[in-house]
């Protein structure tokens, strides 16, 4: 008989001997280089971690591969960070070298500390999801091909975090992401009547949308739902409760770009992203629309932003307003929020830049 | 292969690495993720998706851990034709040996396509594509590996923490140890959903919320301290000796709590005024450290936009003490999941239910004092429902 309900393995069996002796010991760190941290404890021993970006949808021969330099000169300890990135950690200052060696030879970049551009937060895509307006790995691995130099430096004003999500659900922190890509549909769900008698509970399926689009099919002997397309946001809240109501259209859907958001309570509170382009196709394998949006938004960033500004907290320092006009994105009406929080985003001052 | 997938190839190209080779490595030894190369190449063909919604797939006990996914071209692609996912929980702060490791990589390898995530971005580790037949044998031989399943569906997801006292000196708690205490706490509430829709809790050891918790959480622990930051003058100096601008870092302070003085090589510093931003702590990690009257502040509610829009979390316990066994914070979120149940509806996530019957109801369901910490700023209407 199985077990059940053991609980994941205990982090204790997974430390590192010099992690154990110095655990919450910690006094200070440096980066050392970019990707490379060294953490020097009360009593003088030094742990030093080499950071190494990782494409995240992996074989089983990469960890393998990881195992290995794990093995040689980490005493057979790794950990992964909430971004994805590998770390290799040892006690032996000798040892960095080498690990930055081997991992190079796999192709892997060390990198993502301090001032960077770290490894994007994503989901699942066209691999995996049914639900997904874009793919995910595709987008990303365009854009780290691009700003690949910015993950191997620490040159910007502050960190700049980078999320996809390949439909609003967002299964990662997009909405709270210095620049973030996200999966959008533009078409109402096309509903299968035949399906939804079928596969759906009609009730739930109403209940479903935040806007109240969907109303009982008005013939009584068509079991079915009817959508009013003038009330329709394109969610797919529904599509989730009703398989019989897909949205996905290879012309319609596309991605939205985001800025300006941040998690971390440093200076100012946490902010979310705000909308900076509403569309753009899906344009695989390369979609290079959105890559030279995210990289062109980066750059004036890079260039305006003053020393330790987060890119939200630049933005609203100058105005979006000025974001706008530096980065040359059109304003649209679309930029207007007329969804639950709206009336907070409306300007109350005549305070503004020209 | 070679050729069959003109769209993807172009993706093994350039520096970054390549989740297309990824993709083909595995191909080499497995049909299923030749066809998942396929099933994608296709996509990035047609520009739609090619998975259908999942059924009910699991293992049995449980009623999570387990995506059940289809391909929607089951002739073209058999070897997808079911392609289910297993959430694996991770060890607390990603930590591993590589034993444990290579002991999920040959379990992967006999019953799976080969291909995971490491890791999921909720933290889990995710094993993608399986057969249901496959499922039950692949769950025994990771619990006897020692793994289990992470959440999914109306149930507790996995919780995550992030490296806190494991090798960061700003660690206000002991994110590990709650995290994985609590994981222990609560496996029934991860495996066997029963709530009206999924439930996250996240912890991070110091407000730089490096997982994320307060965009992310229903239920939010950041570490924080009461005391003062502890300076060293020795320190700040030369830090500044060495080219440091200083000036730069202290223009930033959101409360103007610090100020350097020139003359005298002094950074003064007024503690009642500082607001634990950790700002100028991240610029001086070797002059600058948090106090040490420690514990963490508790907010609920964070969300991504669906269904009602996006909630960042709300402060609802100013300070509390995390020691060992927890007992304060598991009894906080018994009561708030039983409030929830009790008052929310199918698919309304914790701050869409707060939003709705208020903030005051729910402090005073569960027994929180209202103290101004919990809000920027009072109301500015006369609508008081005295008698609420
Ligand atoms: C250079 C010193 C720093 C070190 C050693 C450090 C440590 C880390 C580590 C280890 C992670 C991954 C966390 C995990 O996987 O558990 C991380 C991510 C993160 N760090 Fe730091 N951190 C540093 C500086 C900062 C600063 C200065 C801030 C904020 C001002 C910050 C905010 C974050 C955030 C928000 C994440 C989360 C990334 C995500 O979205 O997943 N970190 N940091
Ligand atoms: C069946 C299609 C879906 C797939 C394949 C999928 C896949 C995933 C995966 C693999 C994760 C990471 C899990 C982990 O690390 O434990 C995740 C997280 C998440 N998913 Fe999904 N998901 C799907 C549907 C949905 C739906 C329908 C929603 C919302 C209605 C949703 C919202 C989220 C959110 C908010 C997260 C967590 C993000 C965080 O922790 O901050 N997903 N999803
Ligand atoms: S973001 Fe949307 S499409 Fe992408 S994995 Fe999550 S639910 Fe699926
Ligand atoms: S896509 Fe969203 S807005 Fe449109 S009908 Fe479905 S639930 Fe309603
Ligand atoms: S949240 Fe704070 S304590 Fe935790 S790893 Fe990040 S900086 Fe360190
Ligand atoms: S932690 Fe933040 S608020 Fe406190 S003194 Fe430093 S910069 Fe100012």
């Amino acid at each position: 008989m199985a077990r059940t309900d053991i609980g994941p393995p205990n982090y204790r069996d997974m430390l590192p001997e010099i992690i154990k002796r110095n655990y919450g010991k910690w006094k200070y760190h440096e980066i050392i280089r970019p990707g490379v941290l060294k953490h020097v404890a009360e009593n003088g021993e030094e742990l030093y971690s080499v950071r190494v970006g990782s494409p995240r949808l992996v074989s089983v021969d990469f960890i393998r591969d990881i195992c290995e330099i794990a093995d040689k000169y980490c005493d057979g300890h790794l950990r992964f960070t909430s971004r994805y990135n590998i770390e290799f950690l040892t006690d032996k200052k000798e040892n960095v070298d080498r690990i930055i060696e081997e991992v190079q030879k796999l192709g892997l970049p060390v990198g993502g500390t301090g001032n960077c551009v770290t490894n994007v937060v994503h989901t699942q895509g066209w691999i995996h999801c049914h639900s997904a307006a874009t793919d995910a790995s595709g987008i990303v691995k365009a854009i780290m091909d691009e700003l690949y130099d910015y993950f191997v430096s620490m040159t910007l004003p502050a960190y700049v975090r980078i999320a996809v999500a390949c439909c609003i659900n967002m299964c990662g922190a997009v909405h709270c992401s210095d620049l973030a890509v996200v999966g959008v549909h533009t078409k109402p769900p096309k509903i299968d009547h035949e399906k939804v008698s079928a596969l759906c509970e009609i009730p739930t399926t109403i209940q479903s949308c935040p806007t109240g689009a969907i109303r009982r099919h008005p013939d009584p002997n068509i079991k079915s739902v009817i959508v009013r397309e003038d009330l329709c946001m394109y969610c797919g809240n529904c599509f989730t409760v009703c398989p019989a109501m897909p949205l996905a259209d290879p012309e319609g859907d596309g991605v939205a770009i985001y800025a300006g958001g941040k998690v971390s309570n440093a200076r100012k509170p946490p902010m979310f992203s705000r909308m900076i382009v509403p569309y753009l196709p899906n344009n695989p394998p390369r979609w290079p629309e959105v890559v030279d949006v995210i990289k062109r938004v980066l750059e004036v960033y890079a260039k305006n932003a003053r020393k330790h500004e987060r890119m939200g907290e630049w933005i609203e320092r100058i105005g979006w307003e000025k974001f706008f006009k530096l980065t040359g994105i059109p304003f649209t009406e679309h930029h207007i929020d007329d969804f639950t929080h709206a009336v907070e985003t409306f300007r109350t001052t005549t305070q503004f830049k020209w | 292969m070679e050729g069959e997938t003109p769209l993807l190839d172009e993706l093994e190209k350039g520096r970054w690495p390549s989740f297309v080779k990824e993709i083909k490595r595995a191909a080499k030894k497995n049909k299923a993720a030749l066809d998942l190369l396929k099933v994608q190449e296709l996509s990035y063909k047609d520009k739609i998706t090619h998975w259908k919604h999942g059924g009910i797939v699991g293992v049995t006990g449980y009623g999570g851990g387990v995506i059940g996914r289809y391909c929607d071209q089951p002739e073209k692609f058999p070897e997808v034709a079911m392609f289910h996912t297993l959430r694996v929980n991770p060890p607390a702060g990603w930590f591993y040996k590589t034993d444990a490791l290579r002991k999920i990589c040959d379990i992967w390898e006999k019953y799976g396509s080969g291909m995971t995530n490491f890791h999921g971005s909720t933290g889990d580790i995710i094993l993608l594509g399986t057969k249901t037949e496959n499922l039950q044998p692949c769950f025994d031989e990771l619990t006897e590996a020692g793994f289990d399943l992470g959440g999914s569906g109306s149930a507790l997801r996995t919780i995550s923490g992030c490296v806190g006292p494991a090798r960061c000196e700003w660690a206000m708690i002991d994110t590990l140890d709650i995290t994985y205490n609590l994981t222990m706490e609560f496996q029934d509430e991860i495996h066997r959903p029963r709530w009206p829709y999924k439930f996250k809790i996240k912890i991070s050891g110091c407000p730089n919320d490096c997982v994320a918790a307060i965009a992310r959480a229903d239920f939010t622990v950041i570490g924080t301290w009461r005391d003062s930051i502890r300076i060293d003058q020795e320190a700040v100096r030369d830090y500044v000796e060495k080219g440091f601008d200083i000036e730069s870092v202290v223009k930033k302070c959101p409360t103007e709590a610090i100020s350097w003085d020139r003359e005298k090589g002094v950074l003064n510093f007024v503690a009642e005024d500082c607001t634990r931003c950790m700002h100028c702590i991240n610029k001086m990690p070797k002059a600058l450290r948090p106090g040490l009257d420690r514990g963490a502040t508790i907010l609920v509610g964070g969300k991504a936009p669906i269904v009602k829009g996006a909630y960042l979390s709300w402060v609802i316990v100013p300070f509390m003490k995390m020691e060992p066994p927890y007992m304060e914070v598991k009894e906080l979120l018994r009561k708030i999941w039983d409030w929830w149940d009790e008052n929310g509806r199918t698919r309304e996530r914790l701050a869409e239910l707060i939003e709705r019957l208020g903030l005051k109801q729910f402090l005073r369901d569960i027994g929180l004092p209202a103290v101004p910490q919990i809000v920027y700023r009072p109301r500015s209407n006369p609508y008081v429902f005295l008698r609420r």
